[in-house]
């Protein structure tokens, strides 16, 4: 980032290859999140779970967002909101690539049997819609964000075994791995050494753009009642309390926008990477 | 070709069979105990009650046995009984399906159409303001929250506007037409309700807009695709050479050969409508099956829950096997234009 703001005085300044607009605008909107949700707990204007005014403000000078049903600052209540919501994305994209990409490698690799009975439970995971399949396991285990957290690794590993399978499938057939096998390098070797370095790129384009999708299906568990709880900060739960409140339209503005900037920027981010690190696939 | 389709219609039954087991593994692996919901907390103090309820809803039996049982009962088209609504889950779910219908295909058609017209204005002036702000509209619908965006519009159109009526199917004054096909706007259009209809209209109005905006950006940007494809070919050329014009063009000779790929995104796009109808619903106060899957999933109703998620991965499973089927099949180059009216 300061080679980016050194450089851009000199007039022969030229981007680097990387910096396209997509990549660089979704990912300073990431950065900015982060940023709020590392420090926002030292200069937010209101305490998110307090009564901070009258209730039912809208927005003014003092509350720029409005307060809710119970006096609480909107503002402060969705800056608060990207604690919640960013730890249960890394959460549960890092949970699904770790466990998708295992089974899918494996899968992939040692084919036979094996590779079947993987890829049954894929195709059966994958044939229910998303959402219904998280809101039965989060109804079962209970309400609950981290519950609705397991519900969604549940909903999302099969989609990184499938591209990993894939990509280790045609990997494998490539003249460097059969010169591998050929001077007898071990089966682990290979794949571990010539294969996997090879398949990481549309993992990482589908990791990001996926970032938004969780957030999003994070909010649609909490608004639907299932993941968190009052009086939790968090987006999708604020957006239920907004909904009976429909009338009164910044209730749920603040955590709307918050969404809303989160998934166009992992979707803009994840264009932008493939672009940069797979020039054929876009 | 033939051997790929035959093979998926051949996995569809075990695929089938594996959605209704790991629906009714689900929630029976639960940690909350199903009675609960069942007899209220108070009295699960009192055995006797306990037992009976045990012993009237099955779950005396053990799980294989009670596993059993559930797929005999499916086979006669029994779910089971709702513990909330004391209802056959079937009756429940039978009733509720044409408002989801009425919803979805109204939202795929909005979606559908806003989506191939975007594309073509888009691939026609690549680059230009409109291909950007048609990119910015189609990218805004598939990324906003449903369950926020149509609490804006029902704001915007009803509440400051008043142009449109508020949640729910039909005038909370008027009845709901006679039963015929379920969808309020056909029957009373049958019912020659004039004002029945327009009230059913208006209703339906708002969320199937915002409903068929999530699938807007899916269509468009694959019509946008495929035309830009399609115009840098050789004929589009010859047609423009031979005089054509630039609407005949665009029309007639472009979008007919980009349509096909589309096609088979719309099938894609039914995913996105599941999803997208479950909050819908429950946004709009829409009693189809999406918002009898929420309360059903906040009560804890298990039979209603392992239901209603049965009966959507069947539908999911037929429309992904269609889509497939269609992308197989299909050659675009033998049966251009055979199929362009949807």
């Amino acid at each position: 980032m300061s080679l980016l703001a050194n450089q851009s005085a000199s007039s022969r300044f030229v981007w680097p290859e990387w910096a396209t607009l997509p990549l660089v605008g979704g990912g300073l909107v990431i950065f900015a999140w982060v940023i709020v949700g590392l420090t926002v707990t030292s200069w937010a204007p209101f305490d998110p779970v307090k009564l901070a005014g009258m209730r039912f403000q809208a927005p003014s000078m003092e509350h720029w967002l409005g307060t809710d049903s119970l006096g609480r600052d909107v503002l402060s209540r969705t800056l608060y909101g990207v604690r919640h919501s960013f730890p249960i994305a890394v959460f549960v994209i890092g949970c699904a690539v770790v466990i998708g990409c295992t089974l899918g490698a494996i899968a992939g690799y040692v084919g036979g049997w094996l590779d079947g009975v993987i890829m049954r439970f894929v195709d059966i995971t994958l044939s229910f819609p998303p959402i219904l399949l998280a809101m039965a396991v989060t109804a079962s285990l209970g309400p609950g964000l981290g519950n609705a957290a397991i519900a969604m690794v549940i909903v999302w590993w099969p989609i990184y075994a499938r591209l990993m399978r894939a990509q280790v499938l045609s990997v494998r057939q490539r003249e460097h791995v059969e010169a591998a096998v050929a001077s007898g390098a071990t089966r682990s070797r290979v794949l571990i050494k010539h294969i996997l370095p090879l398949c990481w790129s549309p993992i990482i384009v589908n990791a990001t753009m996926d970032f938004g999708q969780v957030v999003l299906l994070a909010a649609s568990l909490s608004f639907i009642g299932l993941g968190a709880v009052p009086p939790t900060p968090e987006w999708g739960q604020m957006i239920s309390e907004g909904a009976v409140q429909f009338y009164r339209w910044w209730i749920a503005l603040g955590p709307g926008v918050a969404i809303l900037s989160i998934v166009l920027a992992s979707n803009f981010l994840g264009d932008g990477l493939r672009d940069y690190l797979d020039p054929r696939a876009a | 070709m033939f051997a790929y389709v035959a093979k998926r219609i051949v996995a569809m039954p075990f695929l089938l069979l594996g959605v209704i087991t790991v629906a009714f593994l689900l929630t029976h692996f639960t940690a909350a105990d199903p009675l609960t919901s069942i007899i209220g907390e108070r009295q699960m103090n009192n055995p006797d009650v306990v037992e009976a309820a045990r012993q009237r809803w099955g779950l005396d039996r053990s799980l294989p046995e009670q596993y059993l049982v559930y797929l005999g009962n499916l086979v006669t088209g029994d779910f089971g009984t709702s513990f909330r609504t004391r209802q056959p889950v079937a009756q429940d779910l039978i009733v509720r399906l044409p408002a989801t219908l009425e919803l979805v295909i109204s939202a795929m058609i909005l979606g559908t159409v806003f989506g191939i017209t975007l594309g073509v204005f888009a691939a026609r002036s690549r680059g230009g303001v409109i291909d950007n702000l048609a990119r910015l509209f189609a990218l805004v619908g598939a990324s906003a929250p449903v369950f926020w965006s149509g609490l804006l519009v029902l704001f915007v159109f009803s509440v400051q506007l008043g142009w449109l009526p508020g949640p729910g199917r039909i005038d909370a004054r008027a009845v709901a037409p006679p039963f015929v096909t379920g969808f309020f706007t056909i029957d009373s259009l049958l019912a020659g309700d004039w004002a029945g209809f327009r009230s059913a209209l208006l209703h339906l109005l708002l969320p199937a807009s915002v409903l068929g905006w999530t699938v807007t950006g899916i269509v468009s940007r694959m019509v946008r695709a495929s035309m830009l494809d399609v115009l840098s070919q050789e004929y589009i050329l010859a047609a423009r050479a031979k005089g054509a014009s630039p609407v005949r063009v665009l029309l007639h000779h472009a979008l007919r050969n980009a349509m096909l790929p589309t096609l088979t995104i719309i099938g894609f796009s039914f995913a996105y409508l599941i999803t997208g109808a479950v909050l819908t619903e429950t946004i709009f106060a829409w009693p189809g099956i999406g918002s009898y899957a929420v309360s059903a999933a906040r009560g804890l109703d298990h039979p209603a829950i392992v239901g209603v998620t049965i009966v959507g991965g069947a539908a999911f499973l037929v429309s992904n096997l269609l889509t497939d089927i269609a992308y197989a099949v299909v050659d675009p180059r033998v049966k251009l234009g055979a199929k362009v009216g949807a």
